[in-house]
C-alpha cells in the first residue's frame, strides 16, 4: 500500500509585475521510499516515491519534473517563472501507484 | 566535577581552597557547568544545513508543525476535548513552555518531559490513548509546541524536589558506557569542534529539539537521538520515555540553559 501523499505547501509572491521573474516554491510530505531498503525481517520495503510533479498555469504546462529514488523524503521543488498575466496555478504530485495530490494558487498582477 | 572545581581554585590560594572545601562539605552547593558559555548546535552545522533551517518554508519540519497545529484543535478521546478546549490559542498559552521543560510534576512526584506532559494531558484530561514516544503525531505536537518558544532562552528549574532527578541525569551523563567506554562528555565536552568523520562534534546542546534530521529524513525527538548516541559508543540504550533518559534530558536542558530555543532545528 502506498503511503498517503501529505499536505502540500506552496508559496509564491502575493502579486507580481508583468515581465518579472518570480520563484515558485513547493514542499510536500512524502516518505520517498527507495525500494532498496529492508525491514527488520529482511523483507524488501516496496518502492513508493513521488514520481512526477507538474505545474500548470491557466491549464498550460509550465514546469514538469520526473523524480527518482535518490531524492530525499519530503521533496522541495522550486522553479522560476516569468510573469505575463494574472492567472491560476495548478500543481500535481503523482506517486508510483498513480495517486495524485493537487494544490492551486492564484497569481495577481501588481 | 568536584575535582575540576577544586583544581580551578587551587591557583587562587589556600584561603579560597578552604572556602571551597567548606562549601562542598555542606552538600555540593550549586552545580557548575563544564561549559559555562555553551554554543548551540547551529554553530557546528554547515551553511547549507542552516539555510534549510532558517527558511521556514523550506524547513521540512514545518510539515510536522502544520500537523501539530491541526491536531491542537482536533477533539479526541472520551471527554470529547481537544488541546484547544482548555488551552485556547497555543501561540499564547504555550509560549515559553518548551523553554522550561522538562519540569518537575508535583502530582507525579518526578520530572516529566514535554512528550510525557502531552500524554499525561491526553490520558487524564482528554480520555485519549497516549501517543508512542517519537511517533509522528507526538513529534508533530511537540514540534508545534516547541515553535511557540522559539528564540526564548532555555530555563529549567532544577531546585528543590527536582534536584535528585537532575543529579541522576548528571550521573548518567558522566558514566562511561558501551564497548568504547565513553561518557557523553568524551565527545561533547572534551572534543567539540573537532571532526568525527565528516561532521563536527557539537557540544550536545538540546535547544534545537525536536529536530529535522536529514539522515533520518524526519523530525526526531531528543531521546531518539540519545539512543543513537548510546548505540554509537556500542552501549545498550535504555528505552525512550524511560526514567534514565528523562533525567538525562533534564540535565541536558540545564547544560543548555540560556541558549535560545531553536525548535525546529535542521541537522545532518
Amino acid at each position: 500500500m502506498a503511503a498517503p501523499i501529505g499536505q502540500p505547501r506552496v508559496r509564491l509572491p502575493a502579486s507580481a509585475k508583468a515581465g518579472e521573474i518570480i520563484e515558485i516554491r513547493t514542499l510536500i510530505s512524502h516518505v520517498m521510499e527507495t525500494g532498496n531498503r529492508r525491514d527488520q525481517e529482511g523483507k524488501t520495503i516496496p518502492r513508493d516515491i513521488i514520481k512526477r510533479f507538474v505545474a500548470k498555469f491557466d491549464g498550460q504546462e509550465v514546469f514538469a519534473m520526473d523524480l527518482a529514488t535518490a531524492i530525499s523524503a519530503n521533496p522541495y521543488i522550486a522553479f522560476p517563472f516569468k510573469v505575463e498575466k494574472a492567472g491560476s496555478f495548478e500543481f500535481t504530485w503523482t506517486n508510483d501507484a498513480g495517486e495524485e495530490r493537487k494544490s492551486t494558487a492564484e497569481l495577481k498582477l501588481a | 566535577m568536584r575535582a575540576r572545581h577544586l583544581a580551578g581554585l587551587a591557583g587562587g590560594g589556600v584561603a579560597l581552597l578552604g572556602l571551597a572545601v567548606a562549601a562542598l562539605a555542606q552538600g555540593g552547593g550549586e552545580p557548575q557547568r563544564a561549559i559555562p558559555d555553551p554554543q548551540s548546535g547551529r554553530h557546528f552545522a554547515t551553511p547549507e544545513t542552516l539555510e534549510i533551517q532558517d527558511d521556514d518554508f523550506q524547513n521540512p519540519a514545518f510539515l510536522w508543525v502544520e500537523e501539530g497545529e491541526r491536531a491542537w484543535s482536533h477533539a479526541e478521546g472520551s471527554a470529547g476535548k481537544s488541546c484547544a478546549s482548555c488551552h485556547g490559542d497555543a501561540a499564547e498559552s504555550m509560549k515559553g513552555v518548551r523553554a522550561r521543560y522538562p519540569a518537575f510534576d508535583a502530582k507525579k512526584g518526578r520530572v516529566v518531559t514535554l512528550e510525557q506532559r502531552v500524554n499525561i494531558c491526553r490520558e487524564e484530561n482528554m480520555g485519549a490513548p497516549p501517543l508512542r514516544i517519537d511517533s509522528r503525531p507526538l513529534n508533530a505536537m511537540t514540534t508545534y509546541l516547541g515553535l511557540q518558544s522559539r528564540g526564548m532562552p532555555v530555563q529549567v528549574d532544577i531546585s528543590g524536589p527536582a534536584r535528585p532527578f537532575f543529579d541522576k541525569g548528571e550521573d548518567f551523563y558522566n558514566t562511561r558506557r558501551g564497548q568504547l567506554d565513553m561518557r557523553c562528555g568524551s565527545c561533547h565536552e572534551d572534543n567539540f569542534g573537532r571532526h568525527l568523520r565528516a561532521d563536527l562534534l557539537s557540544q550536545g546542546m538540546s535547544n534545537g529539539f525536536p529536530t529535522y534530521r536529514l539522515k533520518e529524513q524526519r523530525v526526531i525527538s531528543l531521546q531518539y537521538r540519545l539512543q543513537g548516541c548510546v548505540n554509537d559508543v556500542r552501549g545498550q540504550a535504555p528505552p525512550m520515555g524511560g526514567e534514565e533518559f528523562t533525567n538525562l534530558e533534564f540535565y541536558l536542558a540545564w547544560r543548555a540553559q540560556g541558549l535560545p530555543v531553536e525548535t525546529p532545528a535542521v541537522r545532518r
